[in-house]
């Protein structure tokens, strides 16, 4: 009877510590956690991306993995991130600790995917960005290589870039103005929502926007989710403002370019404003979000790969609208993670952090490459130009979403022109066009 | 600038003064310090974009039929959790903060977190010395200046009213002179989720329509009906315009601070509160009551 118990006690722990320690033994499956908010459109974004990438590689067959083949298996954890920074690390933990995730994909939140960085990178699982900007999410990677390395940007192209490219943006508008409309000198309003991914861009704003000739007629900062703007847009058309440049990836979003279209304040509104790159922000405005243009990522015609095309058609077939940026995470299952998989027959972290970290490839998106810090360090961020990722630049046309950047784009003096297919030109509002008419 | 700040803050002052003269008057005659106030201004403002964006009817119908829902909803949720523990104070302050979040995660669940919006009553805008003015927002404080008239009216001419301000003196007084004050009580709740969705209905072609709509106003609320004194209807009136001057002095005084308009207003409250505790027009002691 002792003997009895003594193996009893003996298959417990036995069985306790082979399910808690070994998990994965003769898992047929890759488990990819898709982490975002998923009771708004980004996070949805992420999911509708990851359920469409692993549906055409199930499809397949799965994923080449050495000699055998597995499906892949996503996992879906809602962040909550809008509200509460904790709900997603608390998602993020259970990926890791219950769901036992080969791979993280999402985040969208700079101070959301921070945390919830830290807690990946603790358990040292890849985790691919798809949403969040903020620099200090890929200098990290440089600053404590072993720590940060399974940290990779999936989309967008970071801060720096994102302001620059905003900065190439309003130039070609402001351009467009003064060669159609005669200003000689234009006046510009920095409107950025608090928040962190937005405080860097204001010293950048000072900095650049005098050296392009242009005057800076005030910088205003509202709540993200500020819903009346009204006083903001007296003041700035109060200074005599001929460009508003914005920096919206929240709600506030909405009622500004609503209440700027509605009361017809004389100046283009160009930069980024999240909200206006979704199909839904028509409706949203009222309609009166004509003409503002934003940073974009997909726009229905526009291709600046020949990836881009295929997967917006089948994305709008299935999901009904065109995704947005988060919805990257296709490009980063289907171009990225399982290439890099099949390259090296294996799932083991260490080994596809060095493969990803030196591949360049194509995705809908763009070229994709990652680029190395001023000292040769690995950031895993992604590089940015002419050949690479560029983004796009869209504009509302009577209630249609147009591209209208890059559009006979000259990156330098000497570059080639890019023009992206299915790029139009922009439009000045008749508005606009109307108050400074001479 | 100055005419900027005056028409902004009218503006601005009237939509609190909506809100909050509902809370005060719930708060006033029931002592019920209803958290989930703002909650049904949200619900009604997704009633009215249901029936003008589904439905396609025009704003005033979506009014029409989010108003007396609203209201019906707000008596019937009162019967059913607030009613029967009126008497706790606590519990109905938690009782209220979990309607409101109910309310949030099923208008959540049924609409997601997508920002929607509805058409205004009245396109367009006017100018007024140089600064430019929806006509939604003239209807809006048009709205709150004809509501405060008309529940002055209803308090100081009707049997309901007297009813109302003799509970909301003494409460065991009214019930001993033969008034049923649990009767009152669900009238006035009744009328102040009214006001709710009224202000709802009002505002929601000025904001964004979404399940976490009701929180901002919740403390913008709670700050004026505080500043104003608890439960004086007066007094809610009152410091809801001098909120909604301290938000647009911020935004055109100091424009890099323009997310702090709400923690500025806020700590003016906190200031007026330090020099008289019990708000601009409130009463120093419960006993007084």
């Amino acid at each position: 009877m002792k003997n009895l118990k003594l193996l009893l006690v003996f298959f417990l722990a036995f069985f306790l510590i082979t399910t808690l320690c070994f998990p994965a033994w003769g898992a047929k499956t890759i488990k990819i956690g898709v982490i975002g908010p998923m009771q708004f459109v980004q996070g949805k974004g992420h999911w509708n991306g990851a359920v469409m990438a692993a549906e055409e590689i199930n499809a397949k067959g799965g994923v080449k993995v050495g000699d055998k083949m597995m499906k892949i298996e996503l996992v879906k954890a809602d962040s909550n991130e809008f509200l509460n920074v904790t709900d997603a690390t608390n998602a993020m933990e259970r990926l890791m600790s219950r769901d036992r995730v080969d791979f993280v994909i999402g985040g969208f939140r700079s101070e959301a995917v921070l945390a919830m960085q830290d807690i990946a990178m603790e358990y040292k699982k890849i985790f691919i960005g798809c949403g969040a900007a903020h620099n200090k999410l890929c200098t990290r990677v440089a600053e404590d290589y072993d720590t940060y390395k399974y940290f990779f940007r999936g989309t967008p192209i970071n801060s720096s870039f994102l302001v620059r490219t905003s900065f190439i943006q309003m130039a070609t508008v402001a351009g467009i103005m003064k060669a159609k409309l005669g200003i000689p000198k234009i006046r510009v309003a920095v409107v950025a929502e608090k928040a962190m991914w937005a405080d860097p861009l204001i010293p950048a704003c000072k900095g650049f926007i005098p050296k392009l000739g242009h005057e800076i007629s005030g910088i205003w900062r509202p709540s993200p989710v500020a819903t009346d703007v009204m006083a903001e847009l007296s003041a700035i058309q109060r200074a005599n403002t001929h460009i508003i440049l914005t920096f919206f990836s929240s709600s506030v979003g909405i009622p500004f370019a609503r209440q700027a279209g509605e009361l017809k304040i004389p100046a283009a509104l160009v930069g980024i404003n999240v909200e206006a790159q979704k199909d839904g922000f028509w409706q949203a405005t009222q309609g009166q979000g004509n003409y503002v243009m934003t940073l974009n990522t997909y726009n229905r015609d526009v291709e600046p790969t020949e990836l881009t095309k295929p997967f917006i058609d089948k994305y709008v077939k299935r999901f009904g609208e065109t995704p947005t940026y988060t919805a990257n995470t296709y490009s980063v299952i289907t171009y990225n993670i399982v290439p890099v998989i099949e390259m090296t027959g294996t799932l083991d972290a260490d080994r596809l952090v060095k493969v990803m970290e030196t591949r360049e490839y194509l995705d809908a998106a763009g070229k994709t490459g990652y680029m190395k810090d001023d000292q040769g360090r690995h950031l895993h961020d992604l590089k940015w130009g002419p050949g690479y990722q560029t983004s796009i630049g869209t504009q509302w046309q009577d209630g249609k979403q147009v591209g209208v950047w890059p559009y006979k784009w000259k990156a330098s003096k000497d570059a080639p022109e890019v023009t992206y297919k299915g790029v139009v030109p922009y439009k000045i509002a008749p508005w606009i066009a109307e108050a400074y008419k001479k | 600038m100055f005419a900027d700040i005056i028409i902004t803050s009218l503006i601005n002052g009237s939509t609190y003064a909506l809100l909050a003269i509902g809370f005060s008057l719930i708060f006033g005659v029931a002592r019920i310090v209803n958290i989930a106030h703002t909650a049904f201004y949200m619900v009604a403002a997704f009633c009215i974009f249901f029936v003008t964006h589904h439905w396609g009817f025009h704003p005033i119908v979506g009014m029409l039929i989010a108003v007396p829902l609203v209201t019906l909803l707000g008596m019937v949720t009162y019967g059913i959790f607030i009613a029967p523990i009126r008497e706790h104070e606590a519990a109905v302050l938690i009782g209220t903060i979990a309607l409101a979040m109910a309310l949030q995660e099923v208008m959540l669940l049924i609409f997601t977190g997508n920002y929607r919006s509805v058409p205004p009553l009245v396109q367009g805008y006017f100018t007024i010395i140089g600064v430019k003015v929806f006509y939604q927002q003239l209807i809006t404080f048009v709205a709150a200046l004809v509501i405060l008239g008309a529940l002055r009216l209803l308090l100081m001419k009707t049997r309901l009213g007297l009813a109302i301000r003799s509970t909301a003196q003494d409460r065991e007084v009214a019930n001993l002179m033969g008034m049923n004050e649990s009767r009152v009580a669900l009238y006035t709740v009744g009328i102040s989720i009214a006001l709710a969705g009224f202000t709802g209905a009002v505002i929601v072609p000025l904001t964004i329509v979404e399940p976490f709509m009701w929180l901002h106003p919740l403390i913008m609320m709670m700050a004026v009906v505080v500043l104003g004194g608890l439960g004086s209807i007066k007094g809610s009136f009152v410091a809801a315009y001098i909120l909604g001057f301290a938000e647009a002095a911020v935004v055109f005084l100091i424009p890099m601070g323009a997310f702090l308009k709400g923690s500025v207003a806020l700590s003016i409250m906190i200031l007026v509160l330090l020099i008289r505790p019990e708000g601009l027009f409130g009463i120093v002691f419960e006993e007084e009551r």
